[in-house]
């Protein structure tokens, strides 16, 4: 059996959807007015002269669990041919899964324990 | 299994009898689908709206949109004319090429994702293998776009916004794949029409929610984050970060994102009722009621009857999910950061490891009642 089979439809529904935008922004540069005065392209900053930009170095929180992230969406990786062949697998597919996701709940706790999961 | 009304096979065959080859008349029908699935899309997110303002209102003992059209259901439409004719302002210390893709690669993903959702048995425009890991994958794709367009407003706000979409997108992504890892691991398949296949034939009780109904539940929190709405819309909280990664769009742009959560919405209570509800099925098993008064399951009527049937449970399914996330919207305080993040790596990344290795363990035990 050919396993991509039905992926024209995939490509030919990409490319229509790839036109939504396109033909959204399109449509609205032609209609819509063009006036430039300088203040209007300031950045937004409640009505306050911004001060200083954006793109300063700072500190990213989220980044401890963006390194987490990686590692349990791998494992959902991992599972999703176990979980499709899991019927005619039988019991030894069990157990391995049962110890692939026990060493990554061992993980999980060590990130924990170790405060990587804490906002603060 | 009724294999229902196919409608490629039956255009194909009139355009081929009209003395067009075969693969002409397949190319010919190919945007057919597309297209229309596409303006079901816009269709939906125009309801969509039209909700939203009506039931809010309605919580709030307010009318909401009452004169544009009746019950001012053309709302939506004229909201949208209204964005179209705004005025497009890019700042000018942005990234002018991030600022004007970041909306499309959000808005791309969400259409796309349209491919797999079946309104029949072969109501969809294509049975893909992969049917609901495909809808996973490109749900991922969605923060890239709205990191993207945080990053190019140079806007702290909008910045702060963007990764705060980011950290809550891949919190709750894994809950989600693990939610759905129980339900494909009972069909055996992640095609979403298998998925439904092996919920019908029962009518209600055959449905996937009474063997996952802890899967339903951490479903339906990881998409309503996923989706952004209330309790977790905090990458656009107004009190705090006044729009999040939208603050510096105007006009169209600010459409596309508009566009993109509301189809988002829509696609997630659609994946809601295939994954958990039975999908087009009816709550009572239609095929055996039909073959119990003696009609025939090929008899062109009946198939035509039940297409319809199919495509309006699927739809009434699925609004009913969004009128509970209104709902939920106006009853529901929003969860401060380290709450989001808490709930989501401590409790619902546990509860679905739990809920995966219980079903596999009851799969193994009751294997009829477990999708064999």
């Amino acid at each position: 059996m050919f396993v991509l089979s039905g992926y024209e439809y995939f490509l030919g529904f990409l490319l229509i959807c790839s036109l939504v935008p396109v033909l959204a922004l399109g449509a609205s540069k032609l209609l819509r007015p063009k006036s430039q005065a300088a203040s209007r392209t300031t950045t937004y900053e409640s009505g306050m002269e911004p001060v200083g930009g954006a793109w300063i170095q700072f500190n990213i929180r989220y980044y401890m669990f963006a390194l987490v992230f990686v590692i349990f969406d791998v494992e959902t990786v991992f599972l999703y041919p176990w979980a499709v062949a899991f019927s005619h697998l039988g019991v030894l597919a069990f157990v391995e899964a049962l110890i692939f996701i026990a060493i990554l709940v061992v993980g999980l706790a060590y990130a924990w324990r170790k405060g990587a999961l804490e906002w603060s | 299994m009724n294999s229902g009304i196919d409608l490629q096979q039956s255009v194909i065959e009139i355009l081929s009898n009209l003395g067009l080859p075969p693969g002409v008349a397949k190319l010919v029908w190919l945007p057919l689908p597309m297209v229309l699935m596409l303006v079901t899309a816009v269709l939906g997110v125009f309801t969509g709206v039209w909700l939203e303002r009506k039931i809010s209102a309605a919580a709030q003992q307010r009318i909401g949109p009452e004169y544009i059209g009746p019950l001012g259901i053309l709302a939506p439409a004229a909201d949208g004319l209204k964005l179209l004719f705004k005025e497009d302002i890019t700042p000018g210390n942005a990234d002018a090429v991030l600022f004007t893709i970041g909306p499309a690669l959000v808005v791309i993903p969400v259409f796309l994702s349209y491919l797999v959702v079946p309104f029949g048995q072969n109501m969809l425009i294509s049975d893909l293998s992969i049917g609901v890991f495909l809808w996973i994958a490109l749900s991922s794709i969605a923060p890239i776009g709205l990191l993207m367009s945080g990053y190019a407003s140079n806007n702290k706000y909008s910045l702060l916004g963007g990764l705060r979409a980011a950290a809550q997108s891949i919190s709750y992504e894994i809950p989600l794949a693990l939610a759905v890892l129980a339900v494909v691991m009972m069909s055996n398949s992640l095609s979403t029409i298998d998925i439904v296949n092996q919920q019908s034939g029962y009518g209600i009780l055959g449905w996937n929610v009474w063997r996952q109904p802890v899967g339903l539940l951490l479903f339906w929190i990881a998409a309503l984050a996923e989706c952004e709405r209330l309790p977790f819309d905090l990458p656009e909280a107004e009190e705090e970060i006044v729009a999040g990664y939208q603050t510096e769009y105007s006009g169209m742009k600010f459409a596309l994102f508009y566009i993109g959560s509301y189809v988002n919405l829509v696609l997630s209570a659609l994946f809601v009722a295939i994954l958990y509800f039975g999908g087009w099925g009816f709550p009572v098993p239609l095929e055996q009621v039909a073959s119990l008064l003696g009609v025939s399951e090929t008899n062109a009527v009946f198939q035509v009857v039940m297409a319809a049937i199919g495509i309006v449970t699927t739809l009434l399914k699925a609004y009913f999910f969004i009128f509970l996330a209104i709902l939920l919207r106006w009853t529901v305080p929003r969860v401060r950061i380290d709450q989001l993040l808490d709930l989501g790596w401590k409790f619902l990344l546990p509860v679905g490891l739990a809920n995966l290795l219980l079903t596999a363990g009851l799969k193994l035990t009751f294997p009829f009642a477990f999708g064999g």
